[in-house]
C-alpha cells in the first residue's frame, strides 16, 4: 500500500516550524509505523535531504520515549499502545496520515518530532519517592499488602512517563501522569510517612512547569498507552485534600 | 600483566563479609570530596548513583536519554530472582549459586556468583521499601514464578513489567538525590572517550545531543554501566540505542574485554516479518511456566502451515512433537535459554518451521488455559499477550504464538576483578557492561539481579577502598589528556560527517548484523568464523568509505549518533570472531560445531577452557590474549544435563 505523510519540520526550538508532504510507497502492513519513517528516512538521506528527527528507544511500548500525535491523537489511531507499537495494517491505501509533536507550553520542541520531557522528571523530583536508604530495608514479606491494594497501585505505577495525557489534554494538564505517581506511593504502606507532603510538593512542582489544569474531559485517559484510570486522579484530589486539612 | 581478581581467601560463605570487613573506609565529612561519575542509568547504574549519592559522594550522572528512566532495563518483562525460599521449596543461596554456576556451563566466578546469590535476598527487600509493587498472593504476601534452569520457584515479578518497575524504583531513589543535591544528571549526554591520567581513570568526554558541543567531565572514579552489545547483530530485543561504544572506547583506553563471544540468544521472540524490520521483541521466558513449545511431527503438515493452508489448531495432540519435553524430560519447557534456542533452531534447520520464513515454532497455551482458565491466565501475562497481539495482529488466547530465537543479552564485557573494577585503576564497570556472574549463558531473571546487586551493594563498598587512597584534590579538565581526549571525538566526529558515500548507516549496520549472525551467532565453526573475520574487515573499509551522514554535528543528528556506535560494533565484532575462534569447545550460548556431544549438547573442554579470556587493545596490531583461570571449589563441573 501507499501512503501520504504530512510532517511536522522544524529544524530547532527557536525556528517557526511548517508541514511538509511525503509519500512512501511499498508499504507493508506488519510494519510498525516507526519503521515507515525509518524507510521514509532512508529515502530522504539518499536524496540529500535531513531525515525527521523523532524520539524513539525500546520500540516495544515500555521505554516511553516515542510520541508524537498522529491524525490528531497522541500516539494514533489505535488504543492502549505506544506510537512504536502502533502498525500499519491501522491505515489503509491512499491514506494522508498527519503526524505532528506533542504539543504543550512544558514540552518545547526541540526538533521535528522531538521534545522537551524534562519537565516531568522535575514533578518526580519534588517527591515522586519513598525516602529509603539503601541497605535500611527491612523483610519484604514483614509487610503483607492485600492483593488488590497492590494490583490498584501496580496499575498506577505502570505509567512509562511518555507525555500522552499532557498532549491529549486540551489544558495541557499532567494530571493524570502526576495522580499514577502520587496514587502508587499513597496506596501502598510502605508510603504513608511522607503521603502528606508528597501530594503537596508534587503538585507545586507541576504548577510551576506550567502545565494547566485538569479538563476534566478524560481525554488523558483514552490515550494513555497503558490505560491509567481517571480513578487515580480522584484519588490525587482526596489527598490534596487532605493534605491541605493536616498542618505539619 | 598477570590478571587479579583479587578474590578473597577463606571459604565460601565467608568471602564477601570478610573482604567487607578489611575494605577501607572514607569518612562521611570527606566523601563529599570526591566526585563520582557514572555513565548509564539502568538498573544498576541508577542504583548505583543512587547509593553513592545517600553515602554524601558528589556524583555525575550521564545518560543519552532525554530521562534516566528510558533507559532499557525498563523493558525487562519476567523477573528477578532471589534466595527467599518462600515457597518452602528447598531454594537457598546455595541451590540459587548452584543453578548460576552450572547455568553458566562452568565459565563464570565461583565467589561473585555466591555474593550475587546472598545478595539476592536484600534486593527485594530494598526494592519492596521503596514501594515497587511486585505481584502478590491474596494473603498479601509476594508471589513467585518459575523460570528456566530452575526448578524452585524463586522469581519475584510484577506481570510482566518487572525491569519496569524496579528501574523505576532505582530511578525514584536517584530523583530522591537529585532533590538532595548529591546527584546531578546529565541527561541527553553520550559518553565517547574515557580520559586516562597517569593510569587512572579520571573522567569521560561527551557530546551533548541536543546542541552537539563536546564536554570535559572530570571526577575522582568513572563507572560505567552502559548496559550489553548485542545491537552489534542489528536485530536483537535491545532498544534500539543499545551500543558498545563506551565499554569499547575503554577498552581502547586499557580496560580488557572479556568473552566478548559469550553472547545469548532468546527462545522466545516474535520472528521476523520483512526486511524493513528495524527490532526484534521478546516474549518473556515467564511464558514457558505455562506455555508448551512445539512444532509438528511431520514435515508435510508444517509446510502446509508455512503456507497458510493449515492452522495450529487444525494439528492434532498426536501430531505435535513438544521437542522441549521430548529431550528434557526433567526440566521440559524449563530448559535454559541456550539449550531452547538451539533445540527451536535445530527443528527449523530440519523443515519443521511454522512460519513462512521457515524460522518458528509455536509456544502455545492451550493447555494452560483449560486448565487455569483464561482470567488467570491473563492475570499472568496479560499485557504480553496484548503486546503480541499488538505486533503480529493475531490473539494468543485463540491461536498459539509463534516464535524463535533472537539476540537478548552479552554475558562478554569489561573484565573487572572482585571490586568490579577494571584493569584501569578508578574504572569500575557494573552490570551487563561487566563480564562477570553468569559465565557463558545467563539465567533468566538473573540479569535484574546482578544489575542491582552491582548498584546497590557492591560498588558503593568497594569504591570506597580505591577512593582512600586519592587526595580529594579537584582533577582539572584543562590538563593535556582532557584536551587530546575531546580533540579526538571531534576529529573523529568530522570524518565520520565528511566522508559523504553513498551507504546509510543503517545499511551497513544491517550487512554487519547479518555477517555476525550467520558466523557468530547461534552456532559457530572455525571456517565460518575465518571468513566472518575477512567479512567484517571488509565491511569496515566500506564504511570508512562509502558511509553517508546527513547534517553537520552541531544540531540533533541521530544518524551521526548512530555511525559512531556502528564504527565501535564493527571494530567489536572481530573481537568476537578473533575469541569465538579461539575457544574450541562449546560451552553455552557459545556453540561450535565442532565440539559437541553424540545427542547435539554442547561439549566443553575443562582441560583447556576453564578460564575467562581477556583481550587488551594493541592498536593496529591483534589484541593480546590474558587468562583468568577459573577453579571450582565448590561446584564440580559436570557434563551439564537438564534431561
Amino acid at each position: 500500500m501507499k501512503v501520504h505523510l504530512k510532517i511536522w519540520r522544524q529544524k530547532n526550538q527557536q525556528e517557526k516550524g511548517h508541514f511538509e508532504t511525503y509519500t512512501v510507497d511499498e508499504v507493508n502492513e506488519h510494519m510498525s509505523f516507526l519503521e515507515l519513517l525509518d524507510v521514509l528516512n532512508e529515502r530522504l538521506i539518499k536524496e540529500g535531504k535531513d531525515p525527521v528527527a523523532f524520539s524513539h528507544d525500546c520500540r516495544e511500548g515500555i521505554c516511553g520515549s516515542c510520541g508524537m500525535v498522529i491524525n490528531g491523537r497522541p500516539h494514533g489511531p489505535d488504543s492502549l499502545i505506544a506510537t512504536c507499537q502502533l502498525h500499519m495494517r491501522q491505515f489503509r491505501d491512499g491514506d494522508t496520515i498527519v503526524v505532528e509533536p506533542f504539543r504543550a507550553k512544558a514540552f518545547p520542541v526541540l526538533k521535528d518530532l522531538v521534545v522537551d520531557r524534562s519537565a516531568l522528571d522535575r514533578i518526580l523530583q519534588a517527591g515522586g519517592y519513598i525516602t529509603v536508604n539503601t541497605g535500611s530495608a527491612p523483610e519484604a514479606n514483614s509487610i503483607p499488602i492485600p492483593k488488590k491494594i497492590a494490583e490498584e497501585a501496580f496499575s498506577a505505577a505502570t505509567c512509562i512517563g511518555c507525555g500522552a495525557c499532557v498532549a491529549a489534554c486540551k489544558n495541557s494538564s499532567a494530571m493524570l501522569f502526576v495522580a499514577a505517581k502520587v496514587s502508587h506511593l499513597a496506596l501502598l504502606p510502605q508510603g504513608q510517612a511522607e503521603r502528606t507532603e508528597r501530594v503537596k510538593k508534587m503538585v507545586k512542582a507541576m504548577d510551576k512547569e506550567g502545565f494547566g489544569a485538569c479538563s476534566n474531559t478524560g481525554a488523558c485517559e483514552a490515550e494513555c498507552p497503558k490505560g491509567i484510570s481517571l480513578r487515580h486522579i480522584a484519588r490525587m484530589n482526596r489527598e490534596y485534600l487532605r493534605a491541605t486539612f493536616i498542618a505539619e | 600483566m598477570k590478571l587479579d581478581a583479587k578474590i578473597p581467601e577463606g571459604p565460601i560463605q565467608n568471602k564477601w563479609k570478610k573482604h567487607k570487613a578489611n575494605l577501607k573506609l572514607v569518612n562521611p565529612a570527606n566523601k563529599r570530596k570526591y566526585e563520582i561519575i557514572v555513565v548509564g542509568t539502568g538498573l544498576a547504574g541508577a542504583s548505583a548513583a543512587a547509593s553513592l549519592g545517600e553515602l554524601g559522594y558528589r556524583v555525575k550522572v550521564f545518560t543519552y536519554h532525554d530521562s534516566p528512566r528510558r533507559a532499557h532495563s525498563i523493558a525487562a518483562q519476567g523477573g528477578i530472582n532471589a534466595a527467599k525460599n518462600y515457597h518452602n521449596d528447598n531454594d537457598s543461596v546455595g541451590r540459587l549459586f548452584y543453578d548460576t554456576i552450572k547455568g553458566g556451563d562452568y565459565r563464570a566466578r565461583e565467589a561473585n556468583v555466591y555474593r550475587l546469590a546472598e545478595l539476592s535476598v536484600q534486593i527485594i527487600d530494598q526494592a519492596v521499601a521503596q514501594g515497587v509493587p511486585f505481584a502478590r498472593e491474596y494473603g498479601g504476601l509476594l508471589d513467585n514464578r518459575s523460570f528456566g534452569g530452575a526448578q524452585v520457584a524463586r522469581t519475584f515479578y510484577a506481570a510482566g513489567q518487572t525491569g519496569q518497575q524496579l528501574l523505576l524504583g532505582a530511578y525514584s531513589a536517584l530523583n530522591r538525590q537529585v532533590a538532595e543535591k548529591t546527584v546531578s544528571v546529565f541527561t541527553r549526554r553520550e559518553m565517547l572517550d574515557l580520559v586516562v591520567v597517569d593510569g587512572r581513570a579520571r573522567g569521560i568526554i561527551v557530546r551533548n545531543l541536543v546542541t552537539g558541543e563536546f564536554e570535559r567531565h572530570s571526577a575522582h572514579a568513572v563507572v560505567l554501566a552502559t548496559g550489553g552489545y548485542g545491537n552489534v547483530y542489528y536485530l536483537s530485543t535491545n532498544a534500539k540505542h543499545s551500543n558498545v561504544t563506551a565499554i569499547w572506547r575503554a577498552y581502547k583506553r586499557g580496560a580488557f574485554f572479556a568473552n566478548p563471544c559469550f553472547t545469548q540468544i532468546h527462545p522466545t521472540c516474535i520472528p521476523q516479518s520483512g526486511s524493513y524490520q528495524s527490532k526484534l521483541t521478546l516474549m518473556s521466558e515467564s511464558l514457558r511456566n505455562d506455555g508448551r513449545v512445539w512444532v509438528p511431527k511431520s514435515r508435510e503438515v508444517a509446510e502446509k502451515i508455512r503456507r497458510g493452508e493449515l492452522t495450529a489448531n487444525d494439528v492434532s495432540e498426536s501430531e505435535r512433537d513438544y521437542f522441549l519435553e521430548r529431550r528434557y524430560p526433567a526440566f521440559g519447557n524449563l530448559v535454559p535459554r541456550d539449550v531452547a534456542s538451539r533445540a527451536a533452531k535445530e527443528r527449523c534447520d530440519a523443515g519443521y518451521g511454522i512460519v513462512p520464513t521457515g524460522l518458528g515454532v509455536f509456544l502455545d497455551f492451550r493447555d494452560a488455559i483449560e486448565r487455569l482458565g483464561k482470567e488467570v491466565i491473563r492475570e499472568r501475562y496479560g499485557n504480553l499477550f496484548q503486546m503480541y497481539e499488538k505486533i503480529t495482529g493475531e490473539n494468543p488466547y485463540e491461536t498459539p504464538m509463534k516464535i524463535y530465537p533472537a539476540v537478548h543479552y552479552t554475558m562478554g564485557g569489561l573484565w573487572v576483578d572482585y571490586n568490579l573494577m577494571s584493569t584501569i585503576p578508578g574504572l569500575y564497570v557494573i552490570g551487563e557492561a561487566n563480564f562477570s556472574d553468569h559465565g557463558a549463558n545467563r539465567l533468566g531473571a538473573s540479569a535484574l539481579m546482578q544489575g542491582l546487586a552491582d548498584g546497590y551493594f557492591i560498588l558503593p563498598v568497594t569504591i570506597g577502598d580505591y577512593l582512600a587512597t586519592l587526595p580529594f584534590d579537584k582533577i582539572s579538565t584543562d590538563l593535556a589528556e582532557f584536551k587530546d581526549a575531546e580533540q579526538k571525538c571531534i576529529q573523529n566526529t568530522e570524518r565520520l560527517i565528511s566522508i559523504q558515500g553513498n551507504k546509510t548507516v543503517d545499511e551497513l549496520h544491517r550487512e554487519l548484523g547479518k555477517i555476525v549472525w550467520d558466523y557468530i551467532g547461534m552456532s559457530r565453526n572455525r571456517e565460518g568464523l575465518i571468513l566472518a573475520r575477512e567479512k567484517i574487515r571488509n565491511l569496515r573499509e566500506e564504511f570508512y568509505r562509502n558511509l553517508r551522514i546527513p547534517g553537520g554535528r552541531h544540531e540533533i543528528n541521530e544518524q551521526l549518533e548512530r555511525a559512531g556506535r556502528v564504527q565501535d560494533f564493527l571494530e567489536l565484532a572481530e573481537l568476537m570472531a578473533l575469541d569465538a575462534l579461539h575457544r574450541e569447545e562449546s560451552c553455552g550460548g557459545h556453540f561450535r560445531e565442532e565440539y559437541q556431544t553424540e545427542d547435539g549438547e554442547a561439549k566443553r573442554n575443562d582441560e583447556l577452557f576453564s578460564y575467562v579470556a581477556a583481550y587488551e587493545f594493541r592498536g593496529e596490531e591483534e589484541p593480546t590474549l590474558h587468562k583468568e583461570m577459573l577453579h571450582f571449589e565448590y561446584v564440580k563441573p559436570t557434563q551439564r544435563s537438564y534431561k
